[in-house]
């Protein structure tokens, strides 16, 4: 269920404050925690790190990923994959 | 045989129901587009007449459907792969999207289960 168009899209006031630093310039990255914020038409072309509970990622905004929530754009899983041992193991069973 | 949206022929079914052969309309869709054309939706689909089809395939002409919604489907997913979002990920991998768990089951997208080690004698 989405969120209630009446309350506006949410976005974290500090993040929000962030990037209209960085439009003037006076910021040279903005880095964050909120993955859940939306991300908006302003912040088109920039670049922010988001925070995937590790490292924060840094996710270049384009036009077409307006309206979905930063959290989207920095997986918070890494799949290194399975069968490592059977490969090992294989030749031995024959 | 009535050609509607296309290549759709349906057969001899009721209205109702071979309306439902063409992608992008399903019973409750197909219950709309039969009341606004004024169609009864038991008349099975070879005794429409001239006149019903006509009105039938404007009603249908309101809706995206066939090729035009495969095609709209196909490209908001395609739009997901391109900016990298969560969603778009799991496509490429072919995985459940919507947070199904894939311990066990979602075999839909992964497909027949592999041949497992040590099963064999």
């Amino acid at each position: 269920m989405p969120r209630s168009t009446n309350k506006g899209p949410y976005v974290k006031e500090s993040l929000l404050k962030k990037v209209q630093r960085a439009k003037r310039g006076e910021l040279s990255e903005i880095k964050t925690w909120s993955r859940a914020s939306m991300i908006t038409p302003e912040m088109v072309g920039l670049t922010i790190k988001v925070h995937n509970g590790k490292v924060h990622v840094p996710v270049y905004i384009v036009e077409n990923m307006v309206g979905h929530k930063l959290g989207e754009f920095a997986p918070t899983r890494t799949f290194r994959g399975h069968g490592g041992m059977k490969k090992k193991r294989a030749p031995g069973l024959t | 045989m009535a050609r509607i949206a296309g290549v759709n022929l349906p057969n001899d079914k009721r209205v109702e129901i071979g309306l439902t052969y063409i992608f992008g309309i399903g019973r409750s869709r197909a219950a709309k587009i039969l009341e606004a054309a004024g169609v009864s939706p038991d008349v099975r689909v070879r005794d429409l007449t001239e006149k019903e089809i006509a009105a039938l395939r404007q009603e249908v002409e309101k809706y995206v459907v066939e090729g035009d919604l495969r095609r709209r489907v196909y490209a908001s997913i395609q739009r997901l792969k391109d900016i990298n979002a969560y969603r778009g990920i799991r496509h490429k991998r072919r995985l459940p999207v919507r947070g199904q768990r894939t311990r066990s089951n979602a075999r839909t997208w992964k497909g027949p289960r592999p041949a497992k080690a040590g099963k064999k004698r």
